[in-house]
């Protein structure tokens, strides 16, 4: 343990963030709504003044050398991408403008695909982005929309989702890690029961991706999609891994340039993957930025960072419970996420209160209202932890949480 | 007392406040002192949408004054809309009209007009005003 802590330095970490030394409201930041977005490094924002200092230019068309280096340095990224979820083919892999979009790029080709009757399998812990899609589609082609149930614990109820499967189901729909809970989903088993039914499955990889890395092909699964700022990144650039066969029969969601291959009045050809899904000029340089956050977290190591934010996790569960009327959403396999709320008092009071103290935390339904009925709860206060963060910084927000109760009793 | 002359007794009172404990205090205080608005007001029609907090607002006539009575979940918001109710109720339409709001900063509560902020205060404030608007339609 000693050894795993003087491997990973904290202090040296938190030097590569420049926003972690401002303050709010005349207090150090501490910044705990990671699960809403990461910060940035440095290194990736080095990365974005480099490529418009020197090389922003558009890619795939010009013959000019700026394009060129763009060309290469996005599609370098996609490599990356590629790499770092072990896809099998770089072409596998399209960049979207983030997990909501990738989510609907496939919801759309699925209306090509499902006809009346046909049966879609949703969790229970669904963020708002992964139920409207599917309910559209439903409305469109007829297929029906079936929910996985969850226990108090906020686990799923593999034993209903079993059952519902069936030679109807034609999608499930999971997200990896729940983003208002933070609780694990067991994706491997639901990956391998829908498969046994000939269901396709999508995982929304956009809350685990800053704490677990996926490999797409030991898991199997057909889509994986995931945002580029939740993992240190810019904002407005994701990524949706299809199998190739999917992203083969799956029809073009936008057009426009990029995406074609010919192109007459009467018929237009479209192009090869992944080009047929980028139509337009792409977020270029947030897709090179994101590479290089990649390269940032790897360097760390996924395992170094998930076993310090479990660190985490655990001092600050502690240390919350004992401030007593506490109730923790969402227990089991958890990623570093805390959502709670105290007894009688709204969310929403606690979140202005901490606010004046510095401490960003976000309090509200967390765009998963059903998860919110479900509990019968207006919301919850989400403190969301990252592997630049402290236990320091954990006793302060103890403090404000006492100070927040005090006043609000 | 007019509604300007309201607005100025509140900021002397958040005047005599060192820090923002204890305007937040004070504030919470209020919520909890707000009149209870009637349990068959809290229906849908009178929530105010896109708020982090339910906030219920309801306003009626009383001869020529129009009375509100509001409530919310959440006890800062409970304060906010205490301050707003001591400062816009029991006034003539046309003088809520035409009123302005520029106390809420001068009492250091400024942050919570803009519009990213989900205790939904310019709402309230818009919906306060399109009851007298309402009101003085009629009264027309």
């Amino acid at each position: 343990m000693i050894e795993k802590e003087l491997m990973f330095d904290v202090e040296k970490i938190r030097k590569d963030f420049p926003i972690l030394h401002r303050e709010v409201n005349g207090k150090p930041l501490i910044y705990f709504d990671n699960a809403a977005t990461s910060q940035t490094p440095q290194q990736v924002i080095d990365c974005i003044v480099d490529y418009y200092s020197r090389y922003n230019a558009n890619i795939h068309r010009g013959v000019h050398t700026l394009s060129q280096e763009a060309t290469n340095a996005y599609e370098e990224a996609r490599i990356k991408v590629q790499q770092h979820f072990n896809a099998a083919k770089p072409y596998e892999i399209i960049m979207t403008s983030g997990t909501t979009d990738s989510i609907n790029l496939v919801a759309n080709g699925f209306s090509a695909i499902l006809t009346k009757g046909d049966e879609i399998l949703v969790s229970a812990l669904e963020h708002h982005s992964n139920i409207v899609p599917w309910q559209m589609l439903c409305e469109q082609t007829g297929a029906i929309l079936k929910v996985i149930p969850m226990f108090e614990s906020g686990q799923l109820d593999m034993e209903t989702y079993t059952s519902l499967l069936n030679e109807r189901t034609k999608l499930v729909f999971c997200n990896h890690v729940s983003n208002a809970l933070g609780v694990i989903n067991p994706i491997a088993f639901i990956i391998e029961k829908a498969h046994e039914v000939g269901a396709a499955v999508l995982i929304d990889g956009a809350q685990a991706s800053p704490h677990i890395k996926a490999d797409v092909q030991a898991l199997d699964v057909d889509f994986y999609v995931t945002s580029a700022h939740k993992i240190c990144g810019p904002t407005g650039v994701g990524v949706l891994y299809g199998k190739e066969e999917w992203l083969l029969k799956l029809p073009p969601y936008k057009g426009g340039g990029e995406m074609i291959d010919q192109v007459t009045f009467e018929k237009t050809t479209y192009a090869g993957l992944p080009h047929k899904f980028e139509a337009g000029t792409p977020n270029i340089c947030g897709v090179i930025a994101f590479g290089a956050a990649l390269d940032y977290m790897n360097n760390i190591g996924f395992e170094t960072i998930a076993a310090y934010e479990n660190e985490l996790l655990h001092y600050a569960t502690e240390k919350l419970l004992a401030v007593g009327d506490v109730t923790i959403y969402g227990t089991g396999k958890k990623v570093s996420v805390i959502s709670f709320n105290i007894d009688n008092i709204h969310p929403y009071d606690i979140g202005t209160i901490v606010d004046k103290l510095g401490i960003a935390v976000r309090t509200g339904h967390h765009c998963a209202q059903p998860i919110m009925d479900f509990y019968k709860i207006p919301g919850t206060v989400r403190a969301s932890f990252s592997f630049y963060n402290t236990k320091k910084e954990i006793d302060t927000f103890i403090e404000a949480i006492k100070k927040a109760k005090m006043m609000l009793s | 007392m007019t509604i300007q002359e309201i607005q100025n007794e509140i900021v002397d009172e958040f005047s005599m406040f060192d820090d923002w404990m204890q305007r937040y205090e004070y504030m919470i205080d209020l919520g909890k002192s707000l009149p209870l608005i009637d349990e068959r007001l809290k229906k849908d029609e009178n929530l105010i949408k896109g708020c982090q907090s339910k906030v219920w607002v309801h306003g009626e006539m009383n001869g020529d004054k129009l009375v509100f009575t509001a409530d919310s979940d959440a006890i800062i918001t409970k304060g906010i809309i205490a301050i707003l109710i001591r400062a816009f109720s029991n006034q003539p339409p046309a003088a809520i009209i035409d009123a302005n709001t520029d106390f809420i900063d001068e009492i250091g509560l400024k942050e919570h007009l803009s519009p990213t902020r989900a205790n939904g205060l310019v709402s309230m404030i818009k919906q306060l005003k399109l009851y007298a608007i309402a009101y003085q339609t009629q009264l027309n």
